[in-house]
């Protein structure tokens, strides 16, 4: 079996000051793509603020291994800098700093991570207009202030054009496909897919089943306060689909489908 | 964790300009007196007449310093001044005058080394023309016999009295009279040295002209003075550069600064101003009571002022514009930064006379620890200035919990047809945005030195390019250890 990248293991977290996270296990190996499903409030943000060490999300017990290493003792950039990516559900806009300049200082910092050369002006820019062209990003929003006045497909596609950038070796999805016309969900799937690989493992957080069309799942999780309630293979996304929640309280998962 | 440590080494480091020069220094006795005042004016060699102005000017400050006329109305608290225990001139000893840079002391050399001064020829090619005031006088200028060959006077204010004395006597205190105000009128006093400049009619000055000011002797107040005269269609651009040591008394710098722009002549004048702020408890650091304006005389002439504050205890300036000529230009480009426990009260002034007058106001304030900063600011319109217009745009970035950003905008309006209008916010550095940096694998220090980049870019691109480079290094240094 491949590399187990990140294991979480009874993780209890509150956010808010209010506990979301009441016990999740999860296990990523490099190369599986895992969609993570459940209603609003379920706790899927919380757990994508967990791995990603966002500040307001305070871990309360448990634990979360990533490659081996105690994830929750480092600082948001150190995780950065070892390859965790979290796609913003509501990417932050800087006024005054431009996007080429911030995507180059993240893609050098995460280098000079990695022992790489920091790239040069050249060098980073043809870098950045080859993945552009991957989602459609416009020329002209790279020279722009970040996110600044983006639409939100705009912010959308950028956050996976920084991901395309930085080539985490986990990434964390959140909602990317929130307030996504039926174009730009599958630009930014193309993007996601062209990343997929053998070395990598994403987790991806999603309301709708059209996505997991574009982004075939390997494993489907349902959270529900706090916990992950049903878990199996895409079926199960279509399931819920036709379905809703609802029907999950009402008959108890089949053993074998346990998280795993 | 190691970014951890690195965070704590950023946090620790210091002000890097603090260190004091072991040079023999000749004061005069401590003390303000019309002895004080005719021992320098007489260590100058100085016409009457300039004796004269600065008695006069004694007589005034005397007079409002018995009326307790210090002004109070700036948002800023300090312990008051006691006028007779400082030296009012101390200056490197050295033979009387310089015939070249070889003569200057190898220590004061270093000095300006340190500083990374481009004092030396070799640095031509960064063609800047630099004039360094250590203490109370002007101890080199740079490229003097270059700027010549075009008729442009670039030298120390002592010089200029001695080579340019008519021009001297046309232009000094024309724009800010020694009875302007409580420090201009100490200024004009005891000013000891400065710079000035003057270009000649239709001349482009073809470099930055460039002052460095440097405090290094102790309980000694610098008081310079700097004219620049840009004649009908000239133009220059200049920029002053200010370092100090550390110390724990308080040291008071009140300079003047006197702009005279004639028809179709431009000035631009940039400041980088980073004398010693004090430590994180707000001990030390110096007052700085600065008076600067200049005069758009001539029909279409345009000065501009662009100051990046991150020094100083107390900043207590407005630079400003009197828009006299018709289809005069003003402009106000500020970044103020104030961390740990330094205070600011800074702004401008727009003064519209002439028509169609034109001016913009950019002001940037951050604030950081406990720093706490004012922006005041007063544009008026005279009854004569048809088709005047402004635009004032004044904002202000929080970060932490405990600092305060003021915003006092005054407007005069005497005339209908003018045309005036302020825009102001207030922003916080949002965990949400440093988080969102931090994620991408930047440091925090990082990303608060990105986000407050991006936030006073309008200013910054209005320094010239490698003074624009320092100023953004400079602010990310003075954020040192507020985050976190």
């Amino acid at each position: 079996m491949s590399e187990v990248l990140l294991e979480i293991e009874g993780l209890e977290a509150n956010a808010g000051g209010k506990p979301i996270l009441r016990g999740i296990d999860l296990v990523l190996r490099a190369g599986e793509v895992h969609a993570l499903m459940g209603p609003n409030g379920s706790g899927k943000s919380t757990l994508a603020g967990a791995l990603a060490g966002r500040p307001g999300v305070e871990i309360t017990a448990g634990k979360v291994r990533y490659r081996g290493e105690d994830l929750l003792a480092l600082a948001p950039e150190a995780r950065a800098r070892r390859g965790i990516f979290l796609a913003f559900q509501y990417p932050v806009e800087i006024p005054g700093v431009s996007n080429n300049y911030f995507l180059k200082s993240a893609l050098n910092a995460v280098r000079q991570h990695r022992g790489e050369e920091p790239l040069d002006a050249m060098e980073f820019l043809t870098l950045v207009r080859e993945k552009a062209a991957v989602v459609e990003m416009p020329k002209e929003l790279l020279g722009r202030s970040l996110n600044e006045g983006f639409s939100g497909g705009e912010k959308k596609r950028n956050e996976v054009l920084q991901m395309l950038l930085l080539e985490p070796t986990l990434a964390v999805l959140d909602e990317t496909d929130s307030g996504l016309d039926i174009d730009a969900l599958r630009i930014v799937a193309r993007g996601v897919n062209a990343l997929r690989s053998a070395e990598r493992a994403m987790l991806v957080i999603t309301h709708y089943q059209r996505l997991l069309d574009h982004i075939v799942p390997d494993r489907v999780h349902v959270l529900s306060e706090g916990r992950i309630v049903r878990s199996g293979g895409k079926e199960l996304a279509l399931e819920l689909e036709k379905r809703g929640y609802g029907w999950l309280e009402k008959e108890p998962p089949p053993r074998e489908a346990a998280a795993r | 964790m190691s970014e951890a440590s690195d965070l704590e080494k950023l946090a620790r480091r210091e002000y890097q300009y603090g260190f004091v020069t072991d040079i023999e220094q000749e004061y005069i006795p401590k003390g303000l007196s019309a002895d004080t005042v005719r021992l320098i004016s007489a260590k100058k060699s100085e016409p009457v007449w300039l004796l004269e102005w600065r008695l006069k000017a004694l007589a005034r400050f005397e007079e409002m310093l018995a009326e307790n006329r210090v002004p109070t109305w700036a948002q800023i608290t300090y312990p008051s001044i006691d006028y007779q225990s400082m030296y009012y001139y101390a200056a490197p000893k050295q033979k009387p005058k310089l015939e070249s840079l070889d003569e200057v002391d190898p220590e004061l050399l270093r000095t300006y080394e340190r500083l990374g001064i481009p004092l030396l020829e070799q640095k031509r090619l960064a063609g800047v023309a630099v004039d360094a005031v250590f203490d109370s006088v002007s101890v080199a200028t740079t490229y003097k016999a270059e700027l010549e060959k075009q008729g442009i006077a670039f030298c120390s204010f002592s010089e200029a009295v001695q080579r340019y004395p008519e021009l001297v006597r046309k232009y000094l205190g024309s724009v800010v009279p020694y009875s302007d105000n409580f420090f201009a009128a100490l200024n004009s006093a005891v000013f000891s040295d400065g710079s000035f400049a003057y270009v000649p009619k239709g001349v482009r000055c073809p470099m930055e002209l460039s002052t460095y000011f440097r405090i290094n002797a102790q309980e000694t107040g610098q008081f310079e003075r700097t004219l620049i005269v840009a004649d009908e269609g000239a133009s220059v651009s200049y920029l002053e550069g200010c370092t100090a040591p550390q110390r724990d008394e308080n040291q008071l710098h009140a300079a003047v600064v006197e702009l005279v722009a004639l028809d179709d002549a431009e000035i631009k004048y940039s400041t980088v101003q980073n004398w010693y702020p004090g430590d994180a408890e707000g001990r030390g650091g110096i007052y700085n009571f600065v008076t600067k304006r200049g005069a758009c005389r001539g029909r279409r002439s345009k000065i501009s002022w662009t100051q990046v504050e991150t020094g100083s205890a107390i900043t207590w300036k407005y630079p400003s514009c009197i828009l006299q000529g018709d289809d005069s230009v003003g402009a106000f480009y500020s970044v103020a930064m104030t961390n740990h426990r330094q205070q600011a009260d800074t702004g401008t002034k727009m003064i519209h006379i002439g028509k169609n007058t034109r001016s913009t106001i950019v002001s940037k304030g951050i604030s950081a620890g406990r720093g706490q900063q004012s922006y005041r600011g007063l544009v008026k319109i005279g009854p004569k200035a048809h088709g005047a217009r402004n635009h004032s745009q004044c904002d202000s970035l929080l970060l932490g919990d405990q600092c305060g950003a003021h915003t006092f905008p005054y407007l005069e309006v005497k005339n209908p047809t003018a045309i005036v209008e302020h825009e102001a916010t207030t922003s916080k550095i949002g965990e949400d945005q440093l988080f969102y940096c931090q994620q991408r694998g930047l440091s925090q220090e990082d990303a608060v030195s990105m986000i407050v980049n991006g936030f006073c870019k309008e200013v910054l691109r209005e320094l010239p390019m490698e003074f624009a480079v320092e100023a953004q290094k400079l602010l990310g240094l003075s954020l040192e250890g507020s985050v976190g």
